[in-house]
């Protein structure tokens, strides 16, 4: 049996080498296997191994410091870890936090962007210097994202609270992070400044590229600059806005950097998100199980949101 | 309607420039802050500009100046993570442009499935991808270890490296492969002497990205390195925050040091990058 499978495979290995070069994509050989096999082990290994082992976890009562719980799985308590977030408030406080963080911080980042890409494309003077300033948020990683605006606005040494005091603005100092909804507001803001420029870039690059001959003959026909953008920019840079969301979806959870370094979830879960409320649980607590269980809605969160713009991107690269 | 258009136009660049110089003004804030003397740091009213350059920050954070004892490895920090950085770059543009080679020149079975399952691997977050990994890793001895860090960024690195080269050998004709082969190349010889020298521009770009994020990392590092002997800058930026005190002026030293690779990047390849990104968008 093995043999002949061995055999089989040989012989389609034979045929793959010996005919593929003429036909180059549409016979099977082994070359495309091999080459992304290095890559699927690694992967394997470091993120479909532990994810899986994670979905284990989920249903074990693992508590780091409490060894004898470490691989207690019992049917009937496998979805206790499940039950407990179900009644858990901050559970759902953190998922209605961070459905609503990223729905601001995606749509607004993307709006700006857009205005300040068709602002861009209309300048005629100091083009490189205007695209040294837009980059430089890129050069800040979240972490110094998340410092700086922990700086900017705290409330005894912040430069927000300083300027309004020294503008005769204010009279009490505010503690921007620790109210609401400013603490929010403020995460918000520092997450939407590190995004804006990798959109702009592509958005602008997008719209560069368009042949300004549709945009002449549109002026002809009397096209107002408004429908000019309405019906030939935003259709013909419709990839260029995919891939910029898509970049901006392969690194959304950066911003679990900037709300740990700028309020840590706090105070009070005020401003707690999934991701951090994950690592409170784990790391706080070590209950490794429960924080499994919270992960995995992380997990499908992410995966569903890149899934849906993945789709979209494919489509639009069989279209154009 | 030529004076109209002149006005238009200079509108345009005034609010640009405007809007732009307030978009940077954070960062050149922590830039300036850096530069300044401590006493400079965090007065009311603010002083906008500083009255004088020093580099006292930087001398404190090597622990050249005896006044204020430092107490963070920065060193070690940044050793680690340019050695983290460098392995975890080379190693995944390698296999990521394999993977990228592979999709964008044969049509196989599973080739969507395969792809959509390797890019769906990088939208996994961090926390949930560092708690199993930290247990699975203390296992084999790889937490706090510099290695173990590393191959987890190959894996982080090669979906985006993987899905850009794929846009890169796309631009490249398939006719030239045709050609090559009726020249007696084989496959391997067509995609290491036809193909990858043609990609090298894509893959510069590629290791810009994988470096500059791994450089960044935070989340996993942060739960993965403990000590000076694997912890990388950005779990190292935690060292000046304690209760009660923060150093605003030793971070802001310590941010300009974590962005000098970013900084050189972006001057490099100020133009190159857009290309890089939006390969692949319009031929499908």
């Amino acid at each position: 049996m093995t043999t002949t499978s061995a055999k089989q495979g040989e012989k389609a290995n034979q045929a793959g080498v010996v005919s593929a070069p003429r036909h180059s994509s549409s016979r099977t050989t082994w070359f495309p296997f091999i080459l992304i096999a290095p890559s699927l082990i690694v992967i394997a290994l470091v993120v479909i191994y532990p994810v899986l082992y994670s979905i284990y976890v989920s249903f074990t009562p693992f508590h780091l410091l409490r060894p004898e719980q470490t691989f207690v799985f019992t049917t009937e308590k496998m979805w206790n870890n499940y039950i407990k977030l179900w009644n858990d408030d901050v559970f759902w406080k953190s998922l209605r936090n961070t459905v609503i963080f990223l729905a601001v911080t995606v749509n607004v980042s993307y709006l700006v962007a857009l205005a300040l890409s068709q602002l861009l494309a209309r300048v005629s003077r100091g083009q490189s210097v205007m695209r040294t300033l837009l980059m430089v948020p890129m050069m800040f990683a979240p972490v110094l994202v998340g410092f700086q605006f922990a700086w900017f606005f705290n409330a005894t040494v912040g430069l927000v609270n300083n300027a309004l005091f020294s503008l005769g603005l204010m009279q009490e100092p505010k503690a921007w992070l620790v109210d609401q909804p400013t603490g929010m507001i403020a995460i918000m803001l520092a997450t939407i400044w590190m995004n804006i420029p990798m959109l702009t870039i592509i958005l602008l690059a997008g719209t560069l590229s368009l042949p300004q001959e549709t945009f002449e003959a549109a002026r002809v026909d009397g096209a107002s600059a408004w429908q000019r953008f309405k019906h030939i920019t935003m259709p013909l840079i419709k990839p260029f806005t995919l891939i910029a969301l898509t970049v901006l979806s392969l690194d959304i959870a950066r911003a679990y950097d900037v709300v740990r370094i700028m309020t840590g979830g706090g105070p009070a879960h005020r401003t707690e998100m999934i991701w951090t409320y994950t690592g409170r649980l784990a790391i706080r607590n070590s209950q490794f199980g429960l924080a499994s269980a919270m992960s995995m809605v992380a997990v499908v969160l992410g995966v569903f949101f890149t899934l849906y713009l993945f789709r979209q991107l494919i489509k639009s690269r069989v279209v154009y | 309607m030529f004076q109209r258009q002149k006005i238009e136009q200079s509108f345009y660049n005034i609010m640009a420039f405007g809007i732009l110089i307030l978009f940077a003004l954070p960062a050149i804030w922590v830039i300036f802050t850096a530069f300044r003397p401590a006493n400079e740091v965090n007065v009311t009213p603010p002083i906008w500009i500083p009255q004088k350059i020093t580099l006292d920050a930087f001398a404190s954070l090597f622990g050249f100046n005896p006044d204020i004892a430092a107490g963070v490895p920065v060193g070690s920090y940044m050793w680690n993570s340019i050695r983290v950085s460098l392995l975890s770059t080379i190693i995944s543009v390698g296999l990521g442009t394999m993977a990228g080679y592979a999709f964008s020149r044969f049509r196989f079975r599973g080739h969507t499935l395969v792809f959509l399952l390797i890019m769906l691997s990088r939208a996994v977050p961090g926390v949930a991808l560092g708690l199993p990994l930290f247990l699975l890793m203390r296992q084999y001895g790889l937490v706090d270890t510099v290695h173990g860090l590393a191959l987890v960024y190959i894996a982080i690195n090669i979906p985006f490296t993987a899905w850009l080269m794929d846009g890169f050998f796309r631009q490249i004709p398939k006719e030239l492969d045709e050609a090559a082969y009726i020249d007696g190349c084989n496959h391997w010889s067509a995609f290491w002497r036809i193909d990858l020298p043609l990609a090298l521009p894509g893959m510069a770009a590629a290791s810009i990205f994988a470096f500059l994020a791994s450089w960044n990392e935070y989340q996993l590092a942060s739960l993965l390195t403990k000590t000076p002997v694997a912890k990388t800058f950005p779990v190292g930026l935690f060292d000046f925050t304690s209760q009660f005190t923060v150093d605003w002026r030793g971070m802001a030293a310590m941010s300009v040091l974590m962005m000098l690779p970013a900084i050189a990047f972006v001057i490099l390849t100020q133009r190159r990058l857009t290309e890089g990104l939006t390969f692949g968008a319009i031929k499908g």
